[in-house]
């Protein structure tokens, strides 16, 4: 998994509640068998005019005009910088890596959707929870200022304003070292093999009939 | 010390080990797996040269993918048809048992797995797929996970996980004829917003949620993630022993007694402390119409569609204002003048063989509105589907001009060849109205199924009790 220690970047704002990740990547792209790739369908019904398809050249479609990433000054945008219940919905971790393939690496607001929230720290992209307010602070600016970027320093927990401001977010100790580290929690959890064969075979005997094989 | 919660009791019980952060190896019963979530779990078992850690706590069924008509033919998509060829390529190298497309077992995931008994009473299930919320009806503690927790459970037979606070939705008294549990689930959510469960496992309880069916219960359950709530839970009663006895993947008949004496223990303590309780009057609760593009914005079908300036919070009203306009409707508008195009009577959240009783009942000697253009009924499974044909509920919907189909995921979310075009509006017995949900551009109004029979036969929404 790539790391994450600091992060410079633009930051991009999709200012509307409840961003589902059906909006993040629609389920006409969830067919294709890869983890790449998923980049430029990013916001798909969003970011085009006309209906896309998984196998269609992006390059040919009708870009709307209107839509905040395809504004010339959100180019390159690595912060993505959103409203509350990002991320509801759907389980599918397309969403994430349509979020990653796009060039994003941080994602704030003011609350996450559970099972998103999750998946971002799978595929190391950060997902920064800030209060109501300071995340409507982050808006105005973004905003007002063309060429808004930030600082995120997970060490630290924190994410810096150009003028100095420094707001502090939570992170699970445990996500945190394993984002820093880039650490696959797979590795992490065999190391522990015995414990589960341990329990394994108690529950087998306590209650058998958890294991009748499907 | 104060008594536990059903989730305390589910969660104590499944965990290895846990680290002084609270952070838990959670051991997982069930593993539930479709041809969506699994493709790059099971190329990154490959790529590190793992095997599943317990084959035979996985099941597998292509649901999302699968065409819900003339199946003799295969499928004509090939980038759908690839993903089902994958996963039956994948069950088959790893040994994993799967029902597949021209199984009589086949169905959604979420329907099979309680139907087979490959849900059980105080089980971890997990499935790469946010309704598996919908297996806590039984008991157990069920969730949608990502990807690389899909690939993790096979590898490991364990999750990483922290646990979420405990929340209690009572549902008090006893609701209405003609008042199902989609719209009890509805209203639940109408209550506490799309966000209102996040980070909490949510214990639905009360006379209400007692007095359903264990169909009715995995209806509220499989809506537990649009509340926000990762699981929702029922209690274990007589209702649940009786649905679980005698289903194929269930306890032997040796083991019978034992499993159901374990289970007797699977309710909250009469003094278990919940981080949030929420009490609703069951006897207030009308049939739910769903009116913008998230599963909160939600009204009785007897009011208007509210007004985006009655709202105080700028974020919501400007959300509020968007699906307005995604929608086609306006604020103030009756929500009987709504007319519809389409109704699909299916998914995870209504497919199963009371959920197409309750549409018949309504659709028996009628027609449906000659500007309903299509009103399709996609059966849970394969055997929920042969269920209904011996009861002959397939000739009331067909002579009543619906389309009777095979089972899968069909137009809940659109990833076959069941969609709605743009701009259609549909009445819709799925769990999510999001932009572009049943189709690029198309309207869904969630309803439960005799409020889509009674909007397919009327053309427009309408009171299901009135028929």
């Amino acid at each position: 998994m790539q790391k994450f220690e600091v992060e410079t970047g633009l930051v991009a704002p999709m200012d509307r509640p409840n961003v589902d990740t059906d909006a993040i990547i629609p389920k006409q792209y969830l067919k294709s068998i890869k983890r790449a790739g998923f980049g430029p369908n990013l916001f798909d019904d969003w970011r085009y005019l006309d209906p896309g398809a998984p196998d269609a050249d992006n390059s040919q479609r009708r870009i709307n005009p209107d839509f905040v990433l395809n504004q010339p000054r959100y180019a390159g945008a690595t912060i993505l910088l959103a409203r509350e219940n990002f991320g509801c919905g759907s389980s599918r971790e397309h969403a994430v890596w349509a979020l990653t393939d796009y060039g994003f690496r941080a994602v704030i607001a003011p609350a996450f959707a559970d099972i998103f929230y999750n998946n971002s720290f799978k595929n190391g992209f950060l997902p920064i929870a800030l209060k109501e307010e300071e995340v409507d602070a982050l808006f105005k600016a973004c905003f007002a200022n063309e060429g808004y970027s930030l600082t995120i320093d997970l060490a630290a927990q924190t994410v810096s304003t150009p003028d100095g401001e420094a707001y502090h977010f939570d992170i699970d100790p445990f996500r945190k070292h394993c984002l820093l580290n880039g650490l696959d929690d797979i590795e992490l959890t065999l190391q522990h093999r015995a414990e589960i064969e341990n329990y394994e075979a108690r529950r087998r005997q306590e209650a058998p009939w958890l294991f009748g094989g499907a | 010390m104060a008594g536990k919660t059903l989730y305390d009791k589910v969660w104590d019980a499944h965990v290895v080990r846990s680290e002084e952060d609270g952070t838990a190896l959670l051991y997982i019963d069930r593993h539930l797996i479709h041809e969506v979530t699994s493709p790059q779990a099971f190329e990154g078992l490959r790529l590190a040269g793992r095997q599943p850690w317990r084959v035979g706590s996985i099941l597998g069924v292509a649901d999302h993918n699968v065409p819900t008509t003339d199946r003799a033919s295969g499928i004509a998509d090939p980038v759908s048809r690839t993903q089902v060829d994958t996963l039956d390529a994948n069950c088959t190298a790893f040994g994993i048992t799967e029902f597949r497309m021209n199984d009589l077992r086949q169905g959604i995931v979420h329907v099979i797995g309680p139907e087979q008994g490959a849900t059980l009473p105080g089980m971890t299930v997990v499935c790469g797929d946010s309704h598996t919320a919908t297996h806590g009806a039984f008991g157990a503690l069920a969730f949608g996970i990502g990807t690389s927790e899909v690939e993790h459970v096979m590898a490991t037979q364990c999750l990483v996980q922290k646990k979420s606070k405990n929340m209690r939705v009572t549902v008090k008294g006893h609701v209405g004829p003609g008042v199902e549990g989609k719209d009890i689930v509805l209203a639940i959510i109408g209550e506490l917003g799309t966000a209102g469960g996040t980070g909490y496992t949510i214990e639905f309880a009360g006379e209400a949620i007692a007095d359903l069916s264990m169909e009715g219960r995995m209806t509220v359950c499989n809506m537990a993630i649009e509340a926000g709530a990762r699981a929702g839970m029922v209690a274990v009663d007589q209702t649940t022993i009786d649905y679980v006895k005698n289903r194929p993947y269930g306890p032997t008949a040796a083991q019978w007694e034992a499993a159901v004496a374990s289970w007797q223990d699977l309710h909250s303590d009469e003094d278990a402390v919940f981080d949030k309780e929420i009490v609703i009057d069951a006897a207030t609760i009308k049939p739910q119409v769903t009116w913008g593009t998230s599963p909160e914005m939600v009204v009785p079908v007897d009011a208007v569609v509210p007004d985006p300036a009655a709202e105080s919070d700028s974020v919501k009203a400007s959300g509020m204002e968007k699906a307005l306009a995604y929608m086609g409707i306006s604020a103030g508008m009756p929500i009987t003048d709504i007319a519809i195009d389409k109704v699909f009577i299916g998914s995870c959240t209504n497919s199963r063989i009371e959920d197409l009783r309750s549409a018949a009942a309504v659709i028996k000697g009628r027609r449906k509105a000659d500007s309903v253009s299509v009103a399709m009924v996609v059966p849970g499974s394969g055997l929920v589907k042969q269920q209904a044909e011996k009861e002959g509920l397939d000739k009331i919907f067909t002579d009543a001009g619906f389309e009777w189909r095979e089972p899968g995921c069909s137009m809940c979310l659109a990833m076959n060849a069941d969609r709605l075009e743009p701009g259609e509006r549909c009445a819709s017995t799925s769990n999510r109205n999001f932009e572009g949900r049943q189709g690029q551009g198309g309207r869904t109004h969630l309803v439960s199924p005799a409020m889509a029979a009674a909007a397919a036969i009327a053309g427009h929404f309408v009171d299901a009790r009135a028929f």
